[in-house]
């Protein structure tokens, strides 16, 4: 592992599936009566938002808790950033004051990359999502959720995603959370295929390790999971679409989309989900949905990766499984 | 006056010569030279070359005197060899008077590094609406015959077809800064692959060349001449080629980075590397490199952007667009035009010196090295090698992405009207 997380395309497969397995034994803390591990005690976290967000957040946080990290959250809002304080400065603060991790979320692309390599700080440092970049753990989490649904949880120990069919639909070009997707994926050995209308895609896709469709319903057939992004309401108003209906018609999945998908196949959401636009209710609440799980997961992965980036070599969890299995 | 003897200096890269200063001017170029009382600087077989001109630097003052000033920029200037910089009018306020642009023009003359050209604002405040008074400016002491919104597109096309014509009546041209607002808005770098992959908003190549489109059009429609300004892509060269070829008389000028500096660079979101327009692709850079060489692209123009340290230390997205340049150019030029045999000496003289001080106008300047001639010359180490090391730049800014890279090549001597500027690389 590296001694930061700032892209998904920086992890090699052996470190994914590192980090998957990792999360599995997280889960199993979760469903203990008391779901703390003392791994991280006397390590300070600090989650550094300079953009709203809640569920990303909320779902470090409860991982870090559960490490038993002290955790400080800081949000750019009404702190001395909207002052004009800048992120080194910042940044600088918060190490003084005996930070071990940053979390970070900021608008900008790349600011997770500059606070990680630019001699400002050393403390280790995770992307939490910059601008249109990247959103690592988000990626990871999909990739677990994934392969806990079409692996198994037991028998996915151990293994990617070797020849799974995943389609992203939506706006790929502001999305951090398709780039991180497709990186990851690639590198555990799932196809991608990226769905969305010609001017939700950048320029210069062609080099990404994807295929690339602007139809929908030639896809959803042969895929083993399918993901919907969010579209941004105010899109519409950038000219990259006519109208909500007509992208919902052309790129929403709805209940008769649902039931071109093979049986098996799974329907995810980073969320927040857009209801009516990018997804209907009627999808959103079906079993088929992990959108739910998604968040569970998130935590997980979260834990895992604080473990495997802070917590040296000590075992992450010295328990006996509840399955009766010996740790390694 | 006192004489200065030049000896065995490459003239424009030529058999080595000696060069006899008298005074203000050049008294006698040939072998075996010898002047009683002279100083004799002895060239070695160093490379002796017309002073540079660069017709598109930004000295920041009056505004920004945290970044530049005109005594520093024009220091730095004598020191990458140049003899006269036009400055560009995006200053605060904004030089789109008589005042500002006299008021530059005599701090130029007073500090005596080089010969300050102030370049008028083509609109009022380069807000692309309403034109800024253009005859009071080439009225005025500073006898402006450049104007340009440089920083801003002359987006309009009734204010650019206006401005294209109006300056026809003092010989002045337009230089346009070419970027359709529309399709740049948030643009942060070449959009390509590499912005695709790092998620910053996209500059596309068709922002610069439609516009160069328009106004070759437009220049030809009102039979005036237009300079574009920092040329990046391969496509603007074939726009400007096709232009040419039909007898339009546009110019054009390319900077040092865009002839050795890719898109690649981002990739490391270090801001040293944002610049307007952005870095492009490897395609683009060897296109630009093609068409300086055979004269599509005319001249070679630094953009020197100098911006404070905090400026830039911070992630991309909030970094400020630009690079200083007038200390690297020669070296670069050096590097990408002369070490690949695409130019000789001759022809960067042209590029830099010659065809410049011609489409600015600049009287005394781009002159011949030849008895009679002003003695505005610049001494070039061709054979040095080093790192750049921008602690030691005159300039006041240190935003150079040539930081710690090895280039060919050394201004050791600048004169200016036969007083030394530069003198074994320090500033006199």
């Amino acid at each position: 592992m590296q001694r930061h997380l700032i892209s998904a395309a920086d992890l090699t497969r052996d470190d994914a599936v590192l980090i998957l397995d990792t999360a599995e034994e997280m889960a199993r803390v979760a469903d203990r009566p008391i779901k703390k591990l003392p791994t991280l005690r006397g390590r300070t976290v600090v989650n550094l938002f300079f953009e709203d967000s809640t569920r990303t957040r909320i779902s470090f946080e409860a991982a870090e808790k559960r490490l038993s990290a002290d955790v400080i959250n800081f949000s750019a809002k009404g702190s001395s950033v909207s002052k004009g304080e800048s992120l080194k400065d910042t940044a600088q603060t918060l190490e003084a004051m005996g930070v071990d991790a940053v979390v970070i979320r900021h608008g900008a692309s790349g600011a997770p990359y500059r606070l990680a390599n630019s001699g400002w700080i050393d403390a280790a440092v995770i992307n939490a999502g910059d601008g249109t970049h990247q959103h690592p753990t988000q990626a990871l989490l999909d990739a677990f959720t994934m392969r806990r649904r079409l692996v198994g949880r037991d028998a996915g120990l151990g293994q990617d995603l070797a020849g799974k069919r995943i389609t992203i639909v939506g706006d790929v070009l502001h999305s951090r959370v398709a780039r991180s997707n497709v990186d990851l994926l690639h590198t555990l050995g799932a196809e991608v295929t990226l769905v969305a209308p010609p001017t939700l895609l950048p320029v210069g896709i062609e080099t990404w390790p994807c295929e690339i469709s602007y139809d929908l319903d030639s896809t959803l057939p042969k895929c083993d999971a399918v993901m919907m992004l969010r579209v941004q309401r105010e899109r519409m108003n950038a000219a990259f679409f006519p109208t909500e209906r007509e992208y919902s018609r052309r790129y929403g999945l709805d209940g008769d989309r649902m039931a071109k998908l093979p049986e098996h196949a799974i329907v995810m959401h980073p969320g927040p989900m857009v209801r009516g636009m990018e997804i209907t209710a009627e999808v959103a609440d079906s079993d088929r949905c992990t959108a739910v799980e998604q968040v569970a997961n998130g935590v997980s992965i979260r834990m895992a990766v604080l473990y495997l980036l802070l917590g040296g070599n000590e075992p992450a969890v010295t328990h006996t499984r509840p399955t009766g299995s010996e740790e390694k | 006056m006192s004489k200065i003897l030049i000896r065995g200096a490459k003239v424009l890269g030529g058999e080595p010569q000696d060069v006899l200063i008298d005074g203000e001017t050049i008294a006698e170029v040939g072998s075996g030279l010898t002047a009683e009382g002279a100083e004799i600087v002895e060239a070695d077989g160093k490379v002796l070359l017309p002073g540079l001109v660069d017709l598109h630097t930004h000295l920041r003052e009056p505004g920004r005197e945290d970044s530049e000033t005109v005594l520093t920029g024009t220091r730095a200037a004598a020191s990458g060899g140049y003899t006269a910089v036009f400055a560009m009018a995006n200053t605060f306020p904004v030089a789109d008077t008589a005042g500002v642009v006299e008021q530059v023009w005599r701090l130029g003359k007073e500090h005596g590094y080089c010969d300050v050209q102030p370049i008028g604002a083509v609109t009022v405040g380069l807000e692309g609406k309403k034109l800024a008074e253009l005859g009071a400016m080439h009225d005025s002491a500073a006898g402006v015959t450049v104007f340009s919104d440089d920083g801003k597109c002359v987006h309009d096309a009734v204010i650019m077809r206006r401005a294209l014509e109006y300056v026809k009546a003092f010989d002045g041209v337009v230089a346009q800064h070419a970027q359709e607002p529309r399709l740049t808005e948030g643009a942060q770098m070449n959009e390509g692959v590499v912005s695709a992959e790092l998620g910053l908003g996209g500059w596309p190549a068709v922002a610069e060349e439609s516009i160069i489109a328009r106004d070759v059009l437009l220049a030809d429609h009102v039979g005036s001449r237009v300079h574009i300004c920092h040329l990046s892509t391969a496509g603007s060269v074939e726009i400007v080629r096709w232009a040419k070829s039909r007898g339009i008389r546009v110019t054009a000028e390319v900077t040092p980075h865009h002839l050795l500096l890719t898109d690649e660079l981002v990739r490391t979101y270090n801001p040293v590397y944002k610049v307007n327009p952005p870095l492009r692709t490897e395609r683009d850079v060897m296109a630009l490199r093609e068409a300086l060489a055979d004269g599509t692209i005319d001249i070679v123009a630094t953009d020197h952007a100098p911006h404070p340290h905090e400026d830039k230390d911070c992630e991309w997205a909030a970094a400020a667009m630009g690079m200083v340049g007038l200390e690297t150019a020669l070296s670069v030029v050096q590097e990408t035009m002369v070490e690949t045999g695409l130019l000789d000496w001759a022809g960067v003289a042209d590029r830099m010196s010659f065809k410049p001080a011609q489409i600015g106008q600049a009287t005394g300047h781009g002159r011949p090295v030849s008895a009679g001639e002003p003695a505005n010359l610049v001494l070039v180490d061709a054979a040095y090698r080093g790192r750049v090391d921008p602690a030691g730049f005159a300039s006041r800014s240190r935003n150079t992405p040539y930081e710690g890279r090895e280039l060919p090549g050394r201004v050791t001597h600048t004169w200016l009207r036969g007083k030394a500027t530069l003198v074994d690389g320090k500033l006199t």
